[in-house]
C-alpha cells in the first residue's frame, strides 16, 4: 500500500467517526420525536429522513452541491459567515455523509425508543424522574442495543459511500479522497493489485462489522 | 380548626370517544379506599388522572389542602407525593430489584431512612431477593419488589391499580397476606383499584363503586356492601363485611366467637384461625349463606343464628331471587331468598326474624 492509501484510509476513518458522533446527537432527538409523536408531521418527516434508502447516492449529492454552492442558499449563508463553500472540503463531506447515513442511525434508534414503550417513562415520573432525568437513568440503559447497532450501521454506511463523495468531494488526496474513490482510481489506472488489497480489505471490515452486530448484540436474544 | 381534616378532593371531567369520565369526590385520607367496578368503568383513568399520567382539562385535585390541579394548576407526574402499584410490576430492567427501590429514593427529598425501608422490605418478604434482576423473580416477587419501590419514596398517597390482577390464583394469595399487614400498618391513605369483590372486602375500608365514568356509590364498606340498592349487581359476591373481635377461643372444637364491633351482643362462631383474644378481624357473610326462619330452629347443623328485624326487600339480579337486608342490632347482614319462600314467610319491614349464617369466612 502506498501514501495514498493510507491517507485514504485514515480519511475514510475520520469521516466515518466524525459523522457517526454527530448523527448519534442529531439522531436522538428526531429518533424520540418520531418514536412519540402522534403528530401529523411523523409521516413527511420519517420519509424524508429515510430518502436515502432508496434515492441514488447521485441524487443526494446532486442536490447538496446545488445548494451548498456558490450560488446556494447554504452555500451563500456559509459564504456570508466567511467559511467559503463546503463542496470540495472535508466539512462538506461530513454534512453529506450526515445526510446519506441519517436513517441507519435514526431507525434503530427510533425502533429501541418504540419498544421501551410507555409504562418504563410513567413508572419513572411516579419515581419523582424528570423527563430529562429519565432519559438519562431509563431510556438511555435500555436503548443500549439500538444505540450499538445504530453506531455500526451509521460508521459502515459511511464507510461504504462512494456515490455522494463523487458529487460533492471529488477526488482531493487527503481532503476528499476516501477508500471507495481510491480504489476506483486504482481500477481506472489498471493497478488491480492495489485494488484488490484496498477492496479486499473493506469486505473483510464490513463482515467483520455485521459479524459482531449480529453476536454481540443482546436484542435478538431478548425475550 | 383545630383537628385539621385530611382528605382527597378529585374532580375529573374527561371526554374520549366512546369513554367519559365525571367524577367529583370527596375521599377519607386515611385508610384503604376501594375504586371498584367492572372494567371500562372508568376506575384505572381515574387513578392515571390522580397521579397526573392522564390530564383531564378542567379537573381539581388536591390532598390535604394542597392543589395537585386546578385551572391554573397541573402539577407534573414527578413532583406529585405519590407512590404508583401497576397492574404489571414494571420493574426497571436494567437495574436489580435494590436498584429499583433506590431509583426512586435517590430522587426523593423525603425517602425512607434505612431501618424504616428495611422494614418495608421485611413486611414484604423481599429481603433475600434484593440482588436478582427482575427477569429472575416470580410474578408474585416482582409486584412486592414494586410495592416496596413506591413506598420507599414515602409518598403521601399510595395508588395502587390491580395490583394482583396480572397475578394467577396462587400468587394472589401469596400476596394479599402482607397487603393486609400493610393496610395494618400503613398511615398513608391508599386507593386501591379492583374488580375483584373479595380483595376489596379483604382491604377496604371505604369504597367508591364506579360505572361508567361515573361514581354510581361511595361510602364506608361495611355500610355501602349491605346496601340493596347498589347500582351494581354482585351476583354470587352479593354480602356483607363486618368488622369484629375475637371474643372468645373454643379450644375443644378449634373454634373463635367473633364479636361484632357494632354490637357486642351479637357474633359469630368461626373457626379458629389463631388470633389472640382481642384481636381486630373481618367477617364476610355472603347473602347466599344466609337464610331466614320466623321461628327459632333446633335440630340443625347451624350453630350461627342470630336474631334480626327486616330492613327491606329488593330484587336481586335473577327475577326469582330476593334481598333481604336483616338488621342484627346494628350490623346488617344480607340474605338471599327466592321471593316464594319471602311470601311463603310473608317477610316485611319490621318483622322479627331469625338469620341462619351457613358459612362465615374470617378476612384478615
Amino acid at each position: 500500500m502506498n501514501p495514498a492509501d493510507l491517507a485514504a484510509i485514515w480519511l475514510t476513518l475520520k469521516l466515518a467517526g466524525v459523522t457517526t458522533a454527530l448523527l448519534l446527537l442529531i439522531g436522538t432527538p428526531i429518533a424520540w420525536w418520531l418514536a412519540r409523536t402522534r403528530s401529523w408531521w411523523k409521516g413527511p418527516i420519517g420519509a424524508v429522513v429515510a430518502l436515502p434508502l432508496v434515492l441514488p447516492p447521485t441524487v443526494i449529492g446532486f442536490y447538496l452541491l446545488v445548494t451548498m454552492g456558490p450560488n446556494g442558499p447554504v452555500g451563500q449563508f456559509t459564504q456570508s459567515l466567511g467559511l467559503g463553500v463546503l463542496p470540495f472540503t472535508f466539512a462538506g463531506l461530513v454534512v453529506a455523509s450526515v445526510f446519506y447515513s441519517m436513517p441507519f442511525v435514526v431507525q434503530p434508534l427510533q425502533n429501541a425508543f418504540e419498544a421501551i414503550g410507555e409504562r418504563p417513562l410513567e413508572a419513572a415520573a411516579t419515581l419523582r424522574a424528570s423527563p430529562l432525568d429519565t432519559f438519562f437513568s431509563v431510556v438511555l440503559p435500555l436503548a443500549r442495543p439500538g444505540y450499538l447497532t445504530a453506531s455500526v450501521l451509521g460508521f459502515a454506511h459511511t464507510v461504504g459511500e462512494f456515490g455522494v463523495v463523487l458529487m460533492i468531494g471529488g477526488n482531493i488526496e487527503g481532503e476528499t479522497r476516501v477508500i471507495s474513490v481510491q480504489i476506483y482510481d486504482h481500477v481506472e489506472a489498471m493497478e488491480y493489485a492495489q485494488a484488490h488489497w484496498l477492496a479486499a480489505g473493506m469486505l473483510v471490515f464490513a463482515f467483520i462489522v455485521l459479524l459482531a452486530l449480529y453476536t454481540l448484540n443482546p436484542s435478538g436474544r431478548r425475550k | 380548626m383545630n383537628t385539621p381534616i385530611s382528605l382527597l378532593l378529585a374532580r375529573f371531567k374527561l371526554d374520549r370517544p366512546g369513554f367519559s369520565l365525571d367524577v367529583d369526590l370527596d375521599l377519607p385520607a386515611r385508610g384503604v379506599t376501594a375504586l371498584f367496578g367492572h372494567s371500562g368503568s372508568g376506575k384505572t383513568t381515574l387513578l392515571r388522572c390522580i397521579a397526573g399520567l392522564e390530564r383531564a382539562p378542567g379537573g381539581r385535585l388536591s390532598l390535604d389542602s394542597e392543589v395537585w390541579q386546578d385551572a391554573n394548576t397541573f402539577l407534573p407526574t414527578h413532583l406529585r407525593p405519590i407512590g404508583y402499584v401497576f397492574q404489571e410490576a414494571s420493574l426497571f430492567p436494567h437495574l436489580s430489584a435494590r436498584g429499583n427501590l433506590e431509583y426512586g429514593m435517590k430522587r426523593s427529598a423525603k425517602a425512607l431512612d434505612r431501618s424504616a425501608l428495611d422494614h418495608i422490605v421485611d413486611l414484604l418478604g423481599i429481603g433475600a431477593l434484593l440482588d436478582r434482576r427482575p427477569e429472575a423473580l416470580s410474578g408474585g416477587e416482582r409486584q412486592r419488589v414494586a410495592i416496596a419501590r413506591a413506598l420507599a419514596v414515602k409518598p403521601k398517597l399510595l395508588l395502587m391499580d390491580e395490583p394482583l390482577a396480572a397475578l394467577d390464583l396462587a400468587r394472589k394469595q401469596e400476596i394479599l397476606p402482607y397487603l393486609e399487614r400493610l393496610h395494618e400498618e400503613l398511615e398513608i391513605p391508599v386507593l386501591y383499584v379492583s374488580h375483584a369483590p373479595d380483595e376489596v372486602a379483604r382491604l377496604a375500608d371505604y369504597i367508591v363503586v364506579m360505572r361508567e365514568g361515573r361514581a354510581v356509590a361511595a361510602g364506608p364498606l361495611t355500610e355501602t356492601l349491605a346496601r340493596l340498592d347498589l347500582p351494581i349487581h354482585l351476583g354470587e359476591d352479593a354480602g356483607v363485611v363486618l368488622d369484629a373481635m375475637v371474643s372468645e377461643r373454643d379450644a375443644q372444637w378449634h373454634l373463635a366467637r367473633a364479636t361484632f364491633a357494632d354490637n357486642p351482643d351479637a357474633g359469630v362462631w368461626v373457626r379458629d384461625g389463631g388470633h389472640a383474644l382481642g384481636h381486630h378481624v373481618r367477617v364476610r357473610i355472603l347473602a347466599r349463606d344466609v337464610s331466614l326462619a320466623v321461628t327459632r330452629h333446633t335440630g340443625t347443623s347451624i350453630q350461627n343464628i342470630l336474631p334480626g328485624v327486616v330492613a327491606e326487600l329488593a330484587n336481586d339480579t335473577h327475577p326469582a331471587l330476593a334481598l333481604v337486608r336483616v338488621n342484627v342490632g346494628g350490623a346488617s347482614l344480607v340474605a338471599r331468598l327466592t321471593w316464594r319462600s319471602a311470601h311463603d314467610l310473608g317477610l316485611t319491614p319490621g318483622q322479627i326474624v331469625y338469620a341462619q349464617i351457613k358459612a362465615v369466612a374470617l378476612i384478615g
